[in-house]
């Protein structure tokens, strides 16, 4: 990991979008971070944790996002300078508590929020575009195009956030949060403050005694009041310029990563004396006299932005407030379609929309060899699907489900949420997920189907979560079907980590995101205390997991939990770094396609350990993939498999 | 030391989840950057990071900051940890004049199991490879990774390959350097892969 800390300005360094902006906020003295891991947010929070003992800040994985910002938001009314870091999904989560504290005010140590989207879906189930939640609660927000941008943003909304007083979003996406760029760095600011809780802190209303948005009609006159200011702030704001020519012949108006794109699409279509680029790094509120300016000069605009038209709209809004001799604009951009409205953004799409608007003929290669080119592709390339890590514990999970609901025969499925085990949508689960909304969301889901029983509903329902779920949100749905009798079998993942974001710590594992060892709140102390049946099994004990997950879905119609509990196989392996059994499969024994078995090993358990010798006709282990856990002995049909402990 | 032979330089480094395809354009990256240089590093993940395609981008400029994508036809280099995958970044970010070195070692994918999909004959992808590319290295990195110890190697045996185009102002020892700063285990070992790879590409 490179060390962020360096205490050498100017100093240049190569960072995560993510790196840098937990350097710009230690370089603005942040005091205290929160956070809920989520791709492509999680490192800011690890990378801030890594350090916070030595700069005597405090750093914190709330247990979802909605704690998290309140923790913030605590840390801000007592004159904290406050960082919470999400990924877009959790600001659907953390939304209620925003939407009150935006316009009820945040405290004179600034609260900083970063949420970052996801363009395409990388590493998420949807495409959200955050601004549109930030314009709708009044809270200003800022769009980095690099890191270096991204460092230098978050820097200046502590500042904007202290002074005004009220929550300051942050919105990156995948291609700024998870890009590594050339950062420049500034003077580190100490971190460590006296936190005092006096009177509430409103620089526009300076007898408020209380952090509350009542009475809502004044106090919201009072947040436009203050976006107005920060409007007029952002006319000169330095995170705005414009190149190119003082009259061209189409403006192209970008924020965020569109600002990098744009610029190489003129380059490379040489373009220079004809298109100028407007940057808006300042996004809401839109800085609007600056932008008429520009939008004055000319009659075609294109507009360049991840995601949803939200540049795009406002754009025309300011314009709709052109004088009336002003000749008219032609918008081009996702609402023109020259842009996909979904999908990330790339520089070749902006290449085709300027190519498209100008009438130019730009082949990024001659056709004869792209011709070949996607031949060889579609004849030769094979996609290559995701599959659980050898060795993880959710293979023998599903696999036990799986048996276990054909063996009940009712046409028994499986409901889930967000987490590593997801990839059951999928054959390395055995497509046993047949539903996946948000996190906890399976247990909600279950919750409602358990009670269709007076509907001649029939079918088992098991609802999976993995152990950071169950804290984050799966609680209050387990409690609604406990309490209105629902009729499910909650089974918990439990992998002892938040494996899908980088292994970050939950409630459930004894340690802080600090390092701190703490009691953990055990998953199965919480069912008990709601006084459901809760067992615990290890899934590498196949037969026994299949037979406790059978009796449990033919119990009696309320909640029964069973938790499933074996480490991942990547933190054992990292903190052990040694293999549990020599794996070997004998050749004489394997029977091969005769068998029977379908190849049950390699095709049906599917795992990427275990390879197939068409020579010899058997299966073979893989010594560079196999985590040699052992599981898979137990499979075969014909005992083929062995394992022998490691001396 | 040499300068760009083209800016921006785009090169990008085509593998599988799990092989260290990020570490290596952290490597390559810082010791280029470390010359006065811009660089941006972006990452294509496939359907997922575990056993899905990973492809590093990285940009270099002496000037301009570039954006983490490279556009269709605008690599200079593919550096391949795995020949399927060394063509599937071919045939959209490749042209002509695009250097390839390749490793040639397979590795396989769920999706070959139930015979969802079919891995081709090595000496095919290695052909289409040849038809698209420019000048063409083909290095079984695994082999020699494993006379030195450990497959792992082949990472620094593509380093040192790269090293050795003479294309990026890099040197063995700007490696050397970064092998240190990042305390990577068994630097002298990696150091003689760094020196292999050099040494089986450069004239």
């Amino acid at each position: 990991m490179v060390k962020i800390d360096v205490d050498i300005p100017a100093k240049k360094l190569l960072l995560l979008g993510n790196e840098a902006i937990a350097r710009g906020a230690l370089e603005a003295g942040v005091g205290v971070a929160t956070g809920y891991p989520g791709t492509p947010a999680s490192e800011i929070i690890d990378t801030l944790a890594a350090l916070a003992k030595k700069l005597g800040i405090y750093v914190e994985i709330g247990v979802n996002e909605k704690v998290a910002v309140e923790v913030a938001a605590g840390a801000s009314f007592a004159g904290i300078p406050s960082l919470t870091v999400m990924k877009y999904n959790g600001l659907n989560v953390a939304s209620d508590t925003v939407a009150l504290l935006s316009p009820g005010n945040t405290g004179r140590g600034g609260l900083v929020m970063v949420v970052a989207d996801d363009p395409g879906g990388i590493s998420s189930d949807n495409e959200q575009d955050t601004r549109n939640i930030a314009k709708m609660l009044d809270v200003p927000l800022l769009e980095p195009s690099d890191p270096q941008e991204a460092k230098e943003m978050t820097k200046l909304l502590f500042e904007l956030s202290a002074e005004m007083g009220c929550i300051c979003q942050l919105r990156t996406v995948t291609r700024v949060a998870h890009a590594r760029g050339t950062v420049t760095l500034g003077e580190l600011k100490s971190g460590q403050h006296i936190a005092n809780f006096d009177e509430a802190y409103n620089p526009a209303m300076p007898t408020l005694t209380k952090y509350n948005p009542n009475p809502a009609s004044l106090m919201h006159l009072i947040s436009l009041d203050r976006l107005k200011t920060i409007r007029e702030k952002f006319e000169s704001s330095e995170f705005n310029r414009y190149i190119g020519p003082d009259k061209p012949d189409l403006l192209i108006v970008v924020c965020g990563i569109g600002w990098v794109y744009a610029q190489e699409s003129v380059r490379l279509l040489k373009l220079g004396d004809r298109v100028g680029i407007l940057k808006i790094g300042t996004v809401w509120p839109l800085p609007e006299k600056l932008v008429r300016s520009y939008l004055s000069r000319v009659n075609k605009v294109l507009v360049v932005e991840e995601m949803d038209p939200f540049l795009e709209r406002n754009l025309m809004e300011a314009a709709s407030d052109l004088p009336a001799d002003v000749q008219r604009i032609t918008f081009y951009g996702k609402r023109s379609g020259h842009i996909e409205p979904y999908g990330e953004l790339k520089p070749d799409k902006v290449i085709k929309a300027l190519s498209d608007i100008l009438g130019l003929n730009y082949r990024p290669r001659d056709e004869a060899y792209a011709k070949k080119a996607a031949d060889l592709l579609n004849t030769l390339v094979f996609e290559r699907g995701g599959a659980f890590c050898p060795g993880c514990p959710h293979r023998a999970s599903f696999w036990a489900i799986k048996n276990a609901l054909r063996m009940d025969g009712r046409d028994g499925f499986v409901t889930g949420d967000i987490g590593c085990y997801q990839q059951a949508l999928m054959g390395t689960g055995f497509y046993q997920l047949r539903t996946c909304q948000s996190m906890g969301s399976a247990v909600g889901v279950a919750s409602g189907l358990g009670k269709l029983a007076q509907f001649g509903f029939n079918q088992p329902v098991i609802a999976v979560c993995g152990d950071a779920t169950f804290y984050h949100s799966a609680i209050p749905a387990l409690i609604n079907g406990v309490y209105n009798r629902a009729d499910f079998t909650l089974v918990v993942l439990d992998n002892s980590t938040t494996a899908m974001t980088g292994f970050q710590p939950n409630p459930g594992t004894g340690v802080t995101v600090m390092g701190d060892q703490v009691k953990p709140v055990t998953i199965e102390a919480f069912c008990q205390a709601l006084e459901i049946p809760v067992e615990v099994c290890d899934p590498f004990d196949l037969n026994s997991s299949v037979q406790v997950l059978l009796k449990n879905i033919q119990g009696d119609s309320r909640p029964r939990a069973i938790i499933l509990r074996r480490e991942c196989e990547l933190t054992r392996n990292h903190r052990e770094k040694s293999k549990p059994y020599n794996m070997s499969i004998d050749s004489s024994k394997c029977a091969g396609y005769d068998c029977g078995c379908n190849r049950y090993c390699y095709s049906v358990f599917n795992c990427p350990g275990i390879i197939w010798n068409e020579e010899s006709n058997s299966a073979e282990i893989d010594e560079a993939v196999c985590s040699c856990c052992g599981v898979c002995v137990d499979i075969c049909p014909s005992g083929a498999i062995s394992r022998t402990e490691q001396l | 030391m040499k300068g760009l032979t083209r800016d921006p330089f785009n090169l990008i480094i085509a593998g599988v989840g799990g092989q260290g395809n990020l570490r290596m354009a952290e490597i390559i990256g810082q010791a280029v950057m470390k010359s006065g240089y811009l660089v941006s590093i972006g990452d294509t993940l496939g359907g997922a990071q575990r056993g899905g395609s990973v492809a590093s981008q990285i940009r270099i400029s002496s000037q301009i900051r570039y954006g983490p994508y490279i556009p269709e036809g605008q690599a200079d280099i593919i550096l391949g940890m795995e020949p399927i995958e060394t063509l599937r970044m071919l045939t959209k970010y490749g042209s002509p004049a695009t250097a390839v070195i390749t490793s040639t070692r397979p590795i396989s994918s769920v999706d070959l199991f139930g015979k969802r999909a079919i891995y081709p004959a090595l000496e095919v992808i290695l052909n289409s490879i040849r038809e698209l590319a420019g000048k063409v290295w083909i290095i079984d990195a695994v082999r020699e990774a494993m006379a030195l110890g450990k497959p792992v190697y082949a990472n620094m045996i593509l380093i040192g390959a790269v090293v050795g185009t003479g294309l990026l102002p890099l040197h063995v020892e700007s490696i050397e350097e970064q092998l240190q700063l990042l305390s990577v285990a068994d630097a002298k070992i990696n150091l003689a892969a760094v020196k292999r790879g050099f040494a089986m590409v450069a004239e």
